[in-house]
C-alpha cells in the first residue's frame, strides 16, 4: 500500500467524512420514518393488531296482533375461522374435521364463502351444538384463529302451525350476492327465504355490529381490544302482524295431518290476516342452521306439495263460488235484479246448441229468482245469466273485480290468477273458428278457463262482506289499502249477502251452520278432470263470512281434492265460530 | 516490546455499550405475549459475549506479527471450512435451503463464514500490504481478487447472498485504503454496476456511456480496456439470462427489495412490519420490552436480522440515533487506528475490519427501513448468534492490539 503521510490523512478524511454521510443520512431516514411519518405507521400498528369480528344484528322480533310471539331469537353458536389464505383454510378444515364431522358440503360451502370475501372470518358452522362447541373449546390451543361466537339463532315457538306465512332463515345464497337486491350482504349472513321474513328482510335484519380483537401474528386473539372501535349490532324492530295467533294454530288444528288444501281468515273492514294456512305444513325450525338433505329432500319428493303455499301459489277453479262474481257483474250492468227470474226454469239441465248443459241437481230447481240461485247454486240460471250478460262483459267484469289480480298481500312470490284478459284470448288460445260462445256458460260458473287462489276468492268476498271495497290482505299491520271492485246500492248488498246467509240457512251448506251467528257464504266443488276409479276428483271450496249482517271476518277454505264444498264449509264454518266463540251445529249434509 | 493493550479505552468502551445495548435489545427481543424461544436467548448471547470480550483480550495481549504469521494458515483453513461447508453443511430455521452451518453429530457448531470475513481480512491485509505501491491496474489486482474471490465464490454457493456482499465490502474498501486509484475501483466495479442497471436499458446506455468516457480518461491497458467494455456488455446482456438462474427466494428478495408491497405476506411482510414497528415507534418509543409488535409476533427474526427495529420501536428515535452514533464512534475510531497503525498490514487489516462492519450496519439497518434489500445479514453486537458475536469480539481484539503497537500519530508506518 502506498504509505506517505499526507495519502494517509487524505484517505482518512475520505474515509471520515464518508462514514459521517452515510450514519448521518440513516439517522435522517429514521427520523423522517419515526418521527415525521409516526403517525402513519402508529395507525398501521394498530389496524395490524386488530381483526374485526362481525356481530351478527338479532333479527326483528315478530308478534301476532295481541303481542304473543310468532318468531324469536334463541342463543346459538356460530364457528367461523380467520384463516390467512386457501392453503391455510384448507389446512384448517382437514384439521377440523378430525375432531368434529364435517360434512365435504360444509367445507365447500366455507371455502366458498372465503374466496367470497377473504377479510371476513370464514364462517364453518352456523349452527354448532353444545357438544361441538365443547370439543372444539377442548382443542383450541391448535386452531388459534378459530372464532366461536355466541350468535341469535331463530327459533319459531309454533313451528309448523306458522310455517305457511312467517317462512323461513337461511344462508344468503351465491345467486342472492350476486343480484342488486341483497346488495351490501356478506357470505355466511342470514336472510329471509320465505313469507314475511323474505317480504320483511329489509327489516327485520337490523344492522350487523363489530367487535374488535388484539391479535397475535398468529391470529390468536390476544385481548379484547378498546371498545370504543366497536359497533354494537343493531337489533331489527319488531314486526306486529294481523295474525291471530290462537286462531291460527286452531286452523292447522282443524286442518291436521289429513286434510290437504289452504284457508286465509281476513278481516273485511281492514284486511288484516287473522290466519293463513297451507296443509300440510312442515317445520320451519328445521331449517334453521341449514337445512338436513334428507327432510328437505322428503318436502321435495311429497306429491302434497308441502313447499307450494296453497293459499297464494296454488291455482284452483273456483267452481260455484265464482256465481258471486257473475252475479255482481249482472246486477251491476243493470241485466238482472235479485227477484228476475230466467226464461228456461231448471230441469236439471240446459240446451245450448247442439250442447247439453248439466245442473248439478239433476232433480232441476225450477223457475227460481237469482237470490234462490244463488243458495241452491243453479247452474241452469247462471248458463242463462251468463249468456244475457254476454262472454265480452263478464271477462270485463271479472277483470275489474280483481279476479285476474293477485291480491296483493305480503307474501313473496304470490301467484296471480287466471282469467282471459278478453274475447281476444280465445281467438289466440284456440284459432278464430276454434271456440264457440259455450266457453260463457263455463266461465259463469267457475269452470273454464278460470283459475283463482284462495286468497284472491277471500279478497273478493271481503268486497260482498262490505260495501264493494276489497281490502288488500295483510300480514304486517300497515295501513289498510281498500279498492272499490264494484258498486251496488244497499239493497243490493243487502239482498246478496241475505242470499249468502241462505246458502247456509236453507241452501248447500246447511251443515255449516253455527248457533246465534248468523253466517254467509258460497260453497263450490270445482271439477278438476282428475278421476280416481271412475270418480271425479274435485276441489272443495267455500267462502264467507259472518256475521252476515255486520261482518268481522272472511273465512277462505279450499280443500284440494276434498270432494264436496259442503266439506270446505264445514272446516270454515268451525273456524269462524273457533273465532266468534260460538259453536257450529252440525246438521244434515247437503250437496254444493 | 508489548504495550498494554488496554490503552485504546473508547474503542473498548464502544464496543462494550454496543454489546450491553445489544444483549438488553436480545432480551427485549425475548418478551413477547406468547413466550416463544426466543426468551432466554439472552442469557447465552451475555455467555458467548464474556467469551468474546475473552478472546479479544487475549488476541490484545498478543502482538500484530503473530496475527500475521497465523494468517495464512487460519485462510487455508478457512477454505477449507468452506469447502466442506458445501458437502456437510446444515441450514436452520427459515433458512434450511442454506448450508451455512458446521454441524458435527448433529450439533450446530457455528456459522464459519462470520469468522471467514475476519480471516479473509486479515490474509487481504498481508498480500496488498506486500506491495510498496498499490496497484494501477486491474492485472495486479490478481492476486487480492484471488483471495476474496475464492471464499466469496464459496459463500455464493451455499448460497448466502448477505455474507457475499459483505466480501465485495471489504474488498472495496481495502483496495481504497491502499491507495487505488478511484477510476480503477469503479472500473472494476463496473460490470457489477451493468448487470444491475441492465434491466434498464436507458441508465444501461448512460452508464456505458460514462464507462467509454472514464476508459478514455484512464487509460488503462488496451487489453483491459477491452475486456472492462465487454464484461459490462456481457453483464448487460446475460443478466435476464442469470435473473433465470436465481433461486426463487433470491429473486423474490430482490423483487421485493424493488417494491415490498408486491408480495406482503412473505418477504415483503417482513419489511412492512419492521416499518410499521419503526415507525410506530416514534420519538421516544413504546418503552423497554413494551413494542406491540414485536410483542404480539408481528415482527419477524426480531432477535436477529431484524433487531434493530425493537430499537426502533421500543426507544423511539432517541434509542435509533443513539445506537448509530454508537455505531459511528466505533468506525471513526477504527478509521482511526487505521491510520495510526504502526504497519501496512496492521492499516489494512483495521480498515477491512471497518469497512466489513460497515457493511454490516448499514446493509442490516438500512434493511428494516426497506433501504436497503433483505439479505440476512446480523448486526454487530446486536443481533443473536455466538458465532457472530466472537467473530465481532475477536475483529475488537485485532483492533486493539493494532491500536496498541501505534505510534498513536499518523504517519507512524513512515518512521
Amino acid at each position: 500500500m502506498s504509505v506517505h503521510p499526507n495519502d494517509i490523512a487524505r484517505r482518512s478524511r475520505v474515509a471520515k467524512a464518508g462514514l459521517a454521510v452515510v450514519i448521518l443520512s440513516l439517522m435522517g431516514a429514521f427520523f423522517n420514518a419515526q418521527v415525521l411519518q409516526h403517525d402513519r405507521y402508529k395507525l398501521q400498528s394498530q389496524e395490524n393488531r386488530l381483526r374485526a369480528l362481525p356481530l351478527a344484528a338479532p333479527r326483528g322480533i315478530i308478534y301476532d296482533r295481541f303481542g304473543n310471539i310468532i318468531a324469536e331469537n334463541l342463543p346459538g353458536y356460530a364457528v367461523s375461522i380467520a384463516p390467512v389464505n386457501t392453503d391455510s383454510l384448507k389446512s384448517s378444515l382437514q384439521h377440523l374435521s378430525s375432531v368434529i364431522s364435517l360434512s365435504p358440503d360444509q367445507i365447500d360451502a366455507a371455502l366458498r364463502r372465503y374466496r367470497r370475501d377473504p377479510n371476513r372470518p370464514t364462517l364453518i358452522m352456523s349452527d354448532a351444538s353444545m357438544s361441538v362447541v365443547s370439543v372444539l373449546e377442548e382443542h383450541r390451543i391448535n386452531f388459534p384463529r378459530l372464532i366461536i361466537q355466541s350468535v341469535p339463532k331463530r327459533f319459531y315457538p309454533d313451528g309448523p302451525a306458522v310455517a305457511s306465512f312467517v317462512g323461513y332463515t337461511g344462508e344468503v345464497t351465491d345467486a342472492d350476492l350476486n343480484s342488486p337486491a341483497y346488495e351490501g350482504y356478506k357470505p355466511g349472513q342470514l336472510v329471509g327465504k320465505g313469507g314475511i321474513e323474505k317480504e320483511y328482510e329489509k327489516v327485520l335484519r337490523g344492522r350487523e355490529g363489530v367487535r374488535y380483537d388484539e391479535v397475535d401474528a398468529r391470529g390468536r386473539q390476544v385481548r379484547q381490544a378498546t371498545p370504543r372501535l366497536d359497533l354494537n349490532p343493531e337489533p331489527g324492530p319488531p314486526l306486529h302482524t294481523n295474525i291471530d295467533l290462537d286462531l291460527q294454530r286452531y286452523v292447522a288444528a282443524v286442518f291436521g295431518d289429513s286434510l290437504v288444501g289452504g284457508a286465509i281468515a281476513l278481516d273485511p273492514r281492514d284486511g288484516g290476516v287473522l290466519a293463513l294456512y297451507s296443509a300440510p305444513s312442515y317445520d320451519v325450525n328445521k331449517f334453521t342452521g341449514g337445512i338436513p338433505a334428507d327432510y328437505w329432500k322428503g318436502l321435495l319428493a311429497d306429491d302434497r306439495r308441502p313447499l307450494v303455499n296453497k293459499v297464494t301459489q296454488g291455482r284452483y277453479p273456483p267452481g260455484s263460488t265464482f256465481k258471486l262474481a257473475t252475479a255482481v257483474t249482472g246486477l251491476e250492468d243493470g241485466l238482472v235484479t235479485l227477484d228476475e227470474h230466467m226464461p228456461v226454469p231448471c230441469t236439471g239441465g240446459f240446451q245450448y246448441g247442439n250442447r247439453y248443459f248439466k245442473c248439478w241437481d239433476k232433480k232441476g230447481h225450477g223457475s227460481i229468482s237469482l237470490a234462490r240461485a244463488i243458495e241452491v247454486s243453479c247452474d241452469v240460471y247462471f248458463y242463462q245469466l251468463g249468456l244475457k250478460i254476454g262472454l265480452s262483459r263478464m271477462i270485463a267484469g271479472g277483470i275489474s273485480l280483481g279476479l285476474r289480480d293477485k291480491s296483493g298481500i305480503d307474501l313473496p312470490d304470490e301467484k296471480r290468477a287466471l282469467w282471459p284478459y278478453a274475447v281476444d284470448y280465445y281467438n289466440k288460445t284456440y284459432g278464430a273458428r276454434g271456440w264457440s260462445n259455450a266457453v260463457t256458460l263455463n266461465l259463469s260458473i267457475g269452470q273454464g278457463e278460470n283459475s283463482q287462489t284462495v286468497v284472491n276468492m277471500a279478497k273478493f268476498y271481503a268486497a260482498l262482506a262490505t260495501d264493494g271495497k276489497a281490502p288488500t290482505p295483510e300480514i304486517v299491520k300497515r295501513a289498510p289499502v281498500r279498492t272499490q271492485i264494484f258498486k251496488l246500492d244497499q239493497q243490493q248488498m243487502d239482498g246478496l249477502r241475505t242470499a249468502l246467509a241462505g246458502v247456509i240457512g236453507q241452501g248447500t251448506a246447511q251443515s255449516a251452520r253455527i248457533q246465534g251467528i248468523m253466517l254467509a257464504g258460497k260453497t263450490g266443488t270445482a271439477q278438476t278432470g282428475k278421476r280416481v276409479n271412475g270418480v271425479e276428483l274435485n276441489h272443495a271450496w267455500f267462502v264467507g263470512f259472518a256475521p252476515a249482517d255486520k261482518p268481522t271476518i272472511v273465512v277462505a277454505v279450499m280443500l284440494e281434492y276434498g270432494g264436496h264444498g259442503g266439506r270446505a264449509a264445514h272446516v270454515a264454518s268451525s273456524i269462524i265460530a273457533h273465532y266468534l266463540k260460538v259453536a257450529p251445529v252440525t246438521a244434515v249434509q247437503s250437496e254444493g | 516490546m508489548f504495550r498494554n493493550t488496554l490503552t485504546d479505552y473508547p474503542l473498548a468502551a464502544t464496543a462494550i455499550a454496543l454489546s450491553l445495548f445489544g444483549v438488553a435489545i436480545v432480551y427485549s427481543a425475548g418478551q413477547t405475549d406468547i413466550p416463544t424461544y426466543v426468551a432466554p436467548l439472552w442469557k447465552s448471547q451475555l455467555m458467548w459475549l464474556c467469551l468474546g470480550v475473552l478472546c479479544a483480550w487475549g488476541i490484545g495481549n498478543s502482538s500484530v506479527r503473530l496475527i500475521e504469521w497465523v494468517t495464512w494458515p487460519a485462510y487455508l483453513l478457512t477454505l477449507f471450512t468452506l469447502a466442506s461447508l458445501l458437502v456437510l453443511g446444515t441450514g436452520t430455521g427459515a433458512n434450511g435451503h442454506m448450508r451455512s452451518w458446521l454441524a458435527i453429530g448433529g450439533h450446530r457448531l457455528g456459522q464459519p463464514a462470520e469468522l471467514a470475513k475476519i480471516i479473509v481480512v486479515l490474509m487481504l491485509a498481508k498480500v496488498l500490504a506486500e506491495r510498496r505501491e498499490a496497484p494501477k491496474s486491474l492485472l495486479e489486482l490478481w492476486k487480492p481478487g484471488l483471495v476474496v474471490g475464492v471464499p466469496f465464490a464459496m459463500i455464493m454457493l451455499q448460497p448466502d447472498l448477505g455474507s457475499a456482499i459483505v466480501f465485495v465490502g471489504i474488498f472495496f474498501g481495502m483496495l481504497f485504503w491502499s491507495g487505488v486509484p478511484w477510476p480503477l475501483l469503479v472500473l472494476l466495479a463496473s460490470p457489477v454496476v451493468s448487470l444491475v442497471l441492465s434491466f434498464s436499458t436507458g441508465l444501461w446506455g448512460a452508464w456505458f456511456l460514462v464507462l467509454i468516457a472514464l476508459v478514455l480518461w484512464y487509460k488503462p491497458y488496451l487489453l483491459e480496456g477491452i475486456v472492462l467494455v465487454v464484461a459490462n456488455v456481457v453483464t448487460g446482456v446475460v443478466a435476464p439470462i442469470l435473473w433465470e438462474k436465481l433461486a426463487p427466494y433470491q429473486q423474490n428478495r430482490l423483487k421485493v427489495f424493488l417494491d415490498p408491497s408486491a408480495d406482503p405476506r412473505a418477504s415483503g411482510y417482513h419489511v412492512l412490519q419492521s416499518k410499521i414497528a419503526i415507525g410506530s415507534g416514534g420519538l421516544l418509543g413504546n418503552g423497554f420490552t413494551l413494542g406491540t409488535q414485536k410483542r404480539s409476533g408481528f415482527l419477524p427474526e426480531q432477535h436477529t436480522d431484524f433487531i434493530f427495529a425493537v430499537v426502533g420501536e421500543e426507544l423511539g428515535f432517541i434509542g435509533v440515533a443513539l445506537a448509530l452514533a454508537l455505531f459511528l464512534a466505533l468506525l471513526l475510531r477504527a478509521t482511526r487506528i487505521a491510520s495510526r497503525a504502526n504497519d501496512s498490514f496492521g492499516s489494512l487489516a483495521a480498515f477491512g475490519l471497518m469497512s466489513c462492519w460497515l457493511v454490516h450496519v448499514v446493509v442490516n439497518i438500512g434493511m428494516t427501513l426497506n433501504l436497503m434489500p433483505i439479505t440476512g445479514i446480523p448486526l454487530p453486537f446486536f443481533s443473536y448468534g455466538g458465532s457472530f458475536m466472537l467473530a465481532s469480539w475477536l475483529g475488537v481484539g485485532v483492533l486493539l492490539r493494532i491500536s496498541g503497537e501505534g505510534r498513536g500519530h499518523a504517519g507512524a508506518l513512515l518512521s
